[in-house]
């Protein structure tokens, strides 16, 4: 009488073949195959790739302060009010009922910039 | 029933022609286009000359990963020194095609300002001339270059390659000891191999 365990048999067999396969991957990628390539280590090959130009500036990647991001947020808050009273303006007098939402709006926005004064968003110097 | 006799069964082979053939059937072009041969190259790997037909398809504008550079163009005294950094950091073993007059003997621009055949500041394997050359001459240059990879020694361009190596040590030494740019310096060194008479700097 057969193993009760015997019809996954193939499921051990393909678990084996898997951990050999990975195994020899990872010999022959770490181990062999290094032997076979020429090596030749380089202080050149190891600079900055910039065209084969030195590379001129340094240090291109500087902090900036967090303030500006407080101004790039005020700046949309602003902006998005006036791209949308523009357009509301000129088309005011063929839509004089859109003056309650418009007013809405406002006032939703005008809640955020007294907020904003209160936080002190306006002042620079901190 | 016959014998199997060992020498029909198993094929055996040097290691230099075996790892050889892999590498002329793989090379990476890096292309060097300064000038008006990068046209024609541009013409070389797409669809109607089609260089992948020998295996060197996989164009890298990187030199990290590439192993056949192709100068196509003029090279002044200005870009000397910057041809001379992208053949150090290309990878191992590396190859060159010098394409068109400007590259191989600086052509028409006999000039101060440019460099008299790129042969004097980096080894180079193949010439291939023309002015630009059609994308068939560079086809057959990179043939050319096949055939002398097939026949080359493994440590031959070993040394060959060490060779150049050397002379950049030179070249940042002397740089660094007078104080010069690098175009400056790889000048003085083509001045004083002029002196010995030997034409190249590396």
């Amino acid at each position: 009488m057969a193993h009760p365990a015997s019809p996954f048999l193939p499921v051990l067999i393909l678990l084996l073949v898997a951990a050999v396969t990975a195994a020899a991957i990872l010999v022959l990628s770490g181990w062999v195959l290094p032997l076979l390539k020429p090596n030749n280590p380089q202080e050149a090959k190891l600079r900055v790739y910039e065209c084969g130009v030195p590379p001129l500036q340094t240090g291109a990647r500087h902090k900036y302060s967090v303030k500006f991001y407080l101004t790039a947020m005020l700046f949309i808050l602003f902006d998005v009010e006036a791209a949308f009273l523009l357009p509301w303006a000129v088309n005011f007098k063929t839509a004089l009922w859109t003056f309650g939402a418009m007013l809405s709006f406002m006032a939703t926005l005008l809640v955020g910039f007294v907020y904003a004064w209160g936080k002190g968003a306006f002042e620079w110097e901190r | 029933m016959a014998e199997l006799d060992i020498n029909d069964a198993v094929l055996t082979t040097r290691l230099d022609a075996v790892v050889n053939w892999g590498r002329k059937n793989s090379l990476w072009p890096m292309p060097f286009g300064v000038a008006c041969c990068a046209i024609e190259f541009m013409s070389m790997m797409s669809s109607k000359y089609d260089l992948s037909r020998f295996g060197a398809e996989a164009m890298r504008f990187s030199p990290r990963q590439s192993d056949m550079m192709l100068i196509l163009g003029t090279i002044t005294n200005k870009m000397a020194p910057v041809l001379r950094t992208i053949y150090a950091q290309m990878a191992e073993p590396k190859w060159v095609i010098s394409v068109g007059v400007c590259a191989s003997s600086g052509g028409m621009y006999r000039t101060y300002a440019t460099l008299q055949g790129v042969d004097r500041i980096i080894p180079v394997d193949v010439y291939v001339p023309g002015c630009p050359p059609r994308p068939e001459s560079i086809i057959y240059g990179v043939m050319k270059l096949q055939e002398q990879i097939e026949k080359e020694s493994l440590s031959m361009r070993k040394d060959h390659i060490a060779r150049f190596y050397e002379s950049l040590e030179r070249q940042d030494a002397l740089q660094a000891a007078k104080g010069l740019t690098s175009q400056q310096t790889i000048r003085e060194m083509l001045m004083d191999a002029g002196e010995r008479g030997v034409g190249t700097i590396f």
